[in-house]
Parts: structure tokens; sequence; C-alpha cells
């Protein structure tokens, strides 16, 4: 299997601490892997590390080869990196399916013509003449975020035309990770896409994001609730204190010591894992 | 050599007195992340205040000065409670928003009671003076540092030793937090509000002592000192700002003493933005910038815009075309005919600051960039008005979006202040590039509005010209919107963290955006430099900016047809009660005012 993310010693210091300590993480091509820990772990500075909204002080990060360590978020999307966010952040006064669009955006062609000097002029002529090419990518971009938000089946699709801001909460969730999907990423990066969801909304998304992964989508994700982890994930890395802690099969990664100690505090509760 | 001592000894008085205004501002952004705009205005009070003890009073200085401090104060307890306390659950800029309307109403006071004319505020100190160098320190000096110096250690001793200066210092920390502890978070408001008027109108009197002059337009002058100074020190850090001020002071004082007094202001904004491109957060913040706010500039409630029937837009520009021949008189063809103009500028910042959530307080700047652009290509380059206008869109399309380029990475109210850094830059650029510009001459005889060697200089004409552009320019935004461009500035808006995340670069779209709204900018100020016939550096000033920015509040951020009605109704309906410019801006000021307090959506909702 191809290397699709590599970190190699990834190190990030706020001031006199340390949020990740040097870690290592591989994520191969069509695979799920989980990361957990305890709140103030550094798993949400790791993906903002990763997806290039913050910088690491050392180390190496590669996507499929291409070194992104530092590259701006808006480089490392256009290779193919998506993420979703902690605590959510979509667009709150566009519509759903504005919201999607934007998710593509990387991918418009015929409207983003690769002219050194001349993009952005030619990106806005086409805007306002809108000649066939641009219809018919603006035409097929729609059906596919229409097809996209049918993943999450009558969640999104009747609120297409609402304003993001009018969505529950969890429907808000839903349209980060459907606008995530927009971009096609080769990568996708889900920050706990199930908090603040009860049981049933989280097994619905335990169900797409069991989907997207048996569909060969490469998965990095954060998560605190270790069902649903258990169950989707190939490997699980543990966190804590900014350092990775037991890596390894799910399994193996919930019966280490090191994590029961660090998770819960003492290891009688272990038996709730 | 002594030259150079008299300099930074000026320099440092100066300074001291910009201190007495950073300050106030400091304390008050310290507390409520609010740049009062308003505080320049208070200032402009005390002098008066100041001057009515002298002049009606005949009172000492002694019973002058405390007068002063307590209105001020009791001013700025009043800014709080209308300006600041029921905005609290609203976006950050929306307060700034509501100090700049109270600025406004309070200018507008002054100079309805005490005439806009100039007044001489005669310094009741004795008049020796101590030789120094080659120059003189005289007792005024002395005062002025020394009221620097005191109010400074008072000050201190206020924040470090009482409770209520505690209850400051928490409050400035963490408002939540400090009112779970108990901490009366309205009573320090109102406390530092109080502490910051009686300072900035103690110095708005002691500097119109020492320059012998006060007039109105000290107020917005002062304000930017301010900012400047505390921009330069670091927002809501009183040292910083007493630090910056001083900076300040002997930058220009020295940039005086190099090229001359007219180039006085354009230092202070040539530091501003030095700053704000290197060192957003102060010379004294820590070399990690803070992590961003959550908040972006934006100032957009969610609302349903009125969607506007296509069949009513058509009827509505059917009526505004027949006006001239259902026998309306010049004059309503003329103030037509400006609101035209005004919408032209209206629609473009509604782009800048609605649709992509850059507030812009230095709009009125693409006016005189095309304004000069147009007249300048028709009268020295004999360009036809006909390609000098369209010319001028281009040009200030460009100039403006290069201009502001360096300020894309702020956010916020940092934006904010560096458009209105910008924008007086321009000004200044103008009046000193005499070759260029004429300088303060002006420029006179500007071509008419002709097409084809046929003149178009008659009300009706003018006003079916501006019209007919002004539909193509609204037309054009309104198709710009519904493309991809649309949601992608309005992504930037709402969240530029997630934007970004969507491989979507900043830099570009923002410029896209000037560069749109440029254009519309300067096609309003190239045809209006042909209308007028004569422009000078001061034919579109900041009261511009702000009232197209009431404008588009009004009609509703980022709605194309709610900035024609917002320039429309505002520039009609003060002509419909003859009111003078005076009450004109202060309409405009208690409009702004009360939109942002009871309708943020505007008449026809954000888009």
């Amino acid at each position: 299997m191809s290397v699709m993310l590599e970190c190699r010693s990834v190190t990030r210091r706020f001031g006199g601490i340390v949020a990740v300590r040097p870690i290592d993480l591989t994520l191969h091509a069509g695979e799920f892997l989980s990361i957990i820990g305890p709140n103030g772990a550094g798993k949400t500075t790791l993906f903002n590390l990763i997806s290039g909204h913050d910088a690491p002080d050392a180390g190496r990060i590669t996507l499929e080869g291409v070194e992104i360590a530092g590259h701006a978020p808006e480089t490392i999307a256009a290779r193919g990196l998506a993420r979703t966010f902690q605590h959510g952040r979509v667009f709150a006064n566009m519509s759903v399916r504005d919201n999607l669009l934007v998710g593509a955006h990387h991918r418009l062609r015929a409207v983003k013509p690769r002219l050194p000097g001349l993009g952005a002029v030619a990106e806005l002529a086409l805007a306002l003449l809108r000649p066939p090419g641009v219809r018919a990518e603006e035409a097929a971009l729609n059906r596919e975020i229409e097809a996209i938000a049918a993943i999450f089946g009558d969640r999104l699709t009747p609120r297409l035309d609402q304003p993001a801001y009018a969505l529950s909460y969890a429907n808000r969730r839903r349209v980060e990770i459907a606008r995530a999907l927009a971009l096609r990423p080769r990568v996708l990066l889900l920050d706990e896409p199930t908090a603040g969801m009860n049981e049933s909304e989280t097994l619905e998304m335990q169900h797409i994001i069991g989907d997207l992964k048996a569909g060969g989508q490469t998965i990095l994700l954060i998560e605190h609730k270790l069902d649903l982890v258990m169950r989707l994930s190939d490997r699980v890395i543990a966190m804590d204190d900014g350092a990775k802690i037991a890596e390894g099969k799910p399994d193996a990664v919930r019966q280490d010591p090191a994590v029961i100690e660090a998770y819960l505090g003492h290891r009688a509760m272990g038996e709730a894992l | 050599m002594s030259s150079w001592l008299d300099y930074t000894i000026n320099g440092l008085i100066i300074g001291n007195i910009y201190a007495l205004v950073a300050v106030g501002l400091a304390l008050i952004f310290g507390v409520s992340h609010l740049i009062n705009f308003a505080h320049g205005s208070v200032y402009a009070v005390g002098a008066y205040i100041g001057w009515a003890c002298f002049t009606y009073l005949h009172a000492p200085l002694a019973v002058t000065a405390p007068t002063v401090m307590i209105a001020c104060a009791g001013l700025g307890v009043l800014i709080e409670r209308v300006g600041l306390r029921p905005l609290a659950g609203s976006a950050r800029i929306a307060p700034l928003l509501a100090t700049i309307g109270i600025s406004l109403v309070l200018d507008q006071l002054l100079q309805i009671i005490f005439t806009p004319d100039p007044r001489a505020l005669t310094s009741p100190l004795p008049n020796w003076r101590i030789q120094i160098g080659g120059g003189t320190i005289g007792a005024l000096d002395l005062l002025i540092a020394a009221t620097g110096i005191v109010s400074a250690g008072v000050l201190y001793f206020f924040l470090r030793f009482t409770k209520l200066g505690w209850a400051v210092r928490a409050t400035a920390q963490d408002r939540d937090a400090a009112r779970q502890m108990g901490v009366d978070t309205d009573r320090v408001n109102m406390a530092v509000f109080a502490i910051a008027s009686a300072l900035g109108g103690l110095s708005g009197l002691l500097v119109g002592m020492y320059f012998n002059h006060i007039d109105p337009a000290m107020s917005f002058a002062a304000t930017l000192k301010g900012v400047v100074a505390q921009v330069v020190g670091g927002m809501g850090n009183v040292p910083g700002a007493i630090f910056g001020s001083l900076l300040l002071g002997l930058t220009e004082s020295y940039g005086v003493a190099i090229f001359g007094s007219s180039y006085r202001n354009l230092f202070s904004f040539a530091l501003l933005l030095l700053i704000l491109v290197l060192r957003p957060n102060g010379l004294f913040a820590s070399a990690r910038s803070t992590p961003p706010e959550p908040l972006t500039g934006s100032f957009v409630m969610p609302s349903r815009p009125v969607r506007v029937p296509r069949i009513a837009v058509i009827a509505a520009i059917a009526v505004a075309a027949i006006v001239p021949l259902a026998g309306a008189a010049p004059y309503v063809l003329q103030v037509l005919t400006n609101a035209w103009l005004f919408a032209m500028l209206a629609i473009s910042l509604t782009l800048v600051a609605g649709t992509l959530g850059q507030i812009s307080l230095g709009h009125a700047s693409l006016l005189l960039i095309g304004a000069y652009a147009s007249a300048l290509l028709a009268l020295d380059l004999h360009w036809p008005v006909w390609a000098s206008v369209p010319a001028a869109g281009l040009v200030t399309a460009l100039l403006g979006t290069a201009l502001i380029a360096p300020a894309f990475r702020l956010r916020s109210h940092y934006l904010s202040i560096a458009t209105l850094g910008i924008g007086e830059m321009v000004g200044l650029v103008i009046l000193n590039w005499e070759s260029l510009t004429r300088g303060p001459m002006g420029v006179t005889n500007i071509p008419p509005l002709q097409v084809g060697g046929v003149e178009l200089d008659n009300p009706r004409a003018a006003y079916w010209v501006t019209l007919g552009v002004l539909v193509l320019l609204a037309l054009l935004q309104t198709r710009l919107l519904r493309s991809h461009l649309g949601r992608t500035f309005r992504a930037i808006r709402d969240d530029d963290v997630a934007a970004r995340a969507h491989g979507i670069s900043l830099g570009r779209y923002k410029a896209i955006a000037f560069a749109v709204g440029g254009f519309s900018a300067g096609i309003s100020g190239g045809i209006a430099a042909h209308l007028y016939s004569y422009i000078n550096n001061e034919t579109f000033t900041s009261t511009v900016s702000i009232s197209a920015l009431t404008m588009v509040i009004l009609g509703g951020l980022g709605n194309v047809a709610g900035a024609v009605f917002g320039a429309v109704a505002l520039t009609a309906l003060p002509e419909m009660f003859r009111g003078t410019a005076e009450y004109r801006m202060l309409i405009y000021g208690l409009a702004l005012l009360l939109l942002v307090r009871f309708r943020p959506q505007g008449v026809f909702g954000t888009t």
C-alpha cells in the first residue's frame, strides 16, 4: 500500500509548553487511522499542523511524498487534503448548497484557467461572461453536491437551499463533513465528527463514515467515542500530553495499560472500555 | 545640532499631547475591546467647554480644567450607555460603528452651536520661556508634560491599588470571568469611560491652548492620532499607548523637519501602515501573535433578504428613467444625479464590506482616485471623456487594490483602521504631489461629460448618463454575486479559516472583490469630476466614507438593491428638509446609531 500521509518527528511548542512532542505517523492509502487521547493531548494541534493551519517548529510532514509542513492551508487543500473542525465552522449565512459548492472550490477548472499572472483577471471575466464550459461545470458540480448531500439520507437534501444558521447542530456537523467530501479528498481528516450528537445520530454517522471507508476513502479521525473508533479503525494511535503513547490494532491499543492510565486515570475503569 | 534638539523636544511635547488621547483610547479598548471613535469628539467638546469657560465666565485655568474634566466624564458615561452597553451581544464591529455615529452627532452639534469657524483659545498661563538649545520651553509645555506624567501616575496607582482598578484589570482580561466573580462590569465600563473621557477633554483644552486655535475638525484628527499611537503601542496597552504617542510625535517632528509641514500627517499614516503590516499587534506584542479571533470583521446579521422581483426592478428603473420627462425641476434632477453617484459608491462598498465582510472606512479615497484619474487623463493627456471615465475605473481598481493589498492579512478592527489610514494617505499624497495633481490648488476647468462631441452638461443628460451607468454596474455586480465568486466572497466573510481549508486563497479573492469595488467607485468619482468641473484633495473626505457606510448598512450589507435604496434615501431625504450640510451629517450620525442598535440587517436584509 502506498503511503498517503506521513509525519516525522513533528513538534509544536507554545511558549514553554510542548503541545506536540516529536511524533511519527503514517497513513496508507485506503487506511482508517484514529487518534484518541484525553482532552489537551495535542490531537487537534496535530491536525492543525497537518492541514496547514499551524506550522510545526520541527519535523517533516508529507502528503503523497510532497513536503507540506508549514504550507498554506489552501495549498494543502488543493493537494487533496480536506478536514472538518472540532467545533464546526460552517458558513452560517450561506445556503447548504453554497457551503458544499465552496467545498469543491479547488476543483473548479473551466472558470479558473491556469494562467500565470492573469489568472484572477481571467477568473473574473469568466465568472461574468459565463461561457458554456463554465455553465456546464457549475451544473455538474451542482449535481455532484446533490449526490453528496444524499449520502446523509434526507437530512440535508430537503434543506439544500436553507441557510446554514437555521440548521440543527447535528445537521451543521453533517454539512461540514459533506463540504469536506465535496473536495474529493485524497485524505480526509475528521475532528470529532460526532461531538454533541446523541446515540442514534452517532450511530448514523458511524454508518456513513463506515461507508466512506468501504468506498476506499483514506481517513484520519479524532474521536472520543471509543465504540465508533473500535469498530471502524484499522489502526489506532493514542496520545497523551503531546506524545504518542501507543499505536497498533484497536484491540491492542484498548488493552494497553498506558492508554487506560492516561485516558481514564485508573485501571478499574478499563472495564468500561 | 541644536535644531535637532528642538525638533526632538517639540516631538516629545506633541507626542505627550497625543498620549493623553491615546491613553484614554487604550483604557477603553482594554476593558471593552472597542475603538472609541467618539473619543476625538469628547476631546473637541472639552476644548469648546474650556473656551466657553474662559470667554463667558472668565474662569481661571484652575476652575476651567476641572469643569472640563467633569463635563467630559459625564459625556463619556453617556457614550458608554448609548454606544456600548446596548450592543453587548452583537458583532464586535457594532459598537465601533455606533461610536462613529455618536462622533458624527457630537461633531455636528459643535458645528451648529459654535459654527465651523476656528476660534482662538488663548492660554491664561504666564508668558515666560526657558532657553534650551536653540529653542525655548514655555509654561504651557511644562504643564502639558506634567499633565501627561501625573495622569499616567494616577492611572497606574488607580489600576494597581484600588478595588475598582483591580476590577478594571480583571474585566480587561476576561469579562465573563470577572462577572462571575461579582464584578459589575457595566460599572467598570462606566468608570473607564469617565476617566478616559476626562483625560480626553483635558487634552482637548490643553491642545487648544497650545495652538491657540480650536475648531470642530480637531475631533477627527485627534481620533486618528490616538488610534495610530495605540496601534503602534499595541491595542489596549496603556504604557504602549504612551510610548506610541511619543514615537508618533517624534516621527512627525522629524518628518516635518526634513520634508515640510504638509507632510506631518503623511508620516503618521505611514507609521500606522508600517506597524499594521509588520507587527499588527503592536511593538510590544510577543513575537508569536495571538491566535486569530473567532470573529471576522463581518457585521452580517442572519436575515432573510427581501427578494426584489425582477418586474419591480424593471419598474423602478423605468420610473427613474422617466423622471426628467415628467417635468422634474433641474434641482431635483441634480439631487438624484448625486444619489446615483453615491449609489455607485454604495454598491462598491456593499461588495467589500457586506459580501466580503471587510469594513472599509476609507472608501471615499477611491472616489478621489477616480476623479483625479479621469480629470487628469482628460486635461493633461487630452483623452475624450467617454474614454477617461472608464479608464478612471480601471486605474482605481488597480491602484485601490494595490494600496489595500498589504493589509489583506489583517482582520476586523485592524483592517478597518488600515483602510482609514490608507484613505487619509490618498488625500495627503494628492495634496503633496503637486507636479501631478496640482496640489492644494485642485484641478480646475475639467471638461463636462461628452460623447462623440455632444456635450452632456445639462441636468437631464447628466441624470440619464449617471442612471444608465449605475444600472449597468449594479447588474454586473448582481451577476457576479450569482457566480462562484459570490459564494467564495461570502465564505471568506463567514469564516476565513474554513474557506482556506477548502482551497480558497484569501489574497486572490480579496483582490478581485476590491478591484471590482474600486472600478464602480472609480467610475463614480470620474463622472463626478466632470460634473463638478473642479476637484481638490478635499472633494471627497472621510465624511463621505462614513455616509456611504451608513447607506450600505441602511440598505442591508451585501445587498445591491439595498445599497441603491440606501443611497437614494440618505441623499434625497435630507434635501426634503432643505437642511444645511451640518444637519445632514447629524441625520447620518443618528441613522447610523439607530441602525446599528435596532436594525443591523438594514431595510432589505443582508445577503
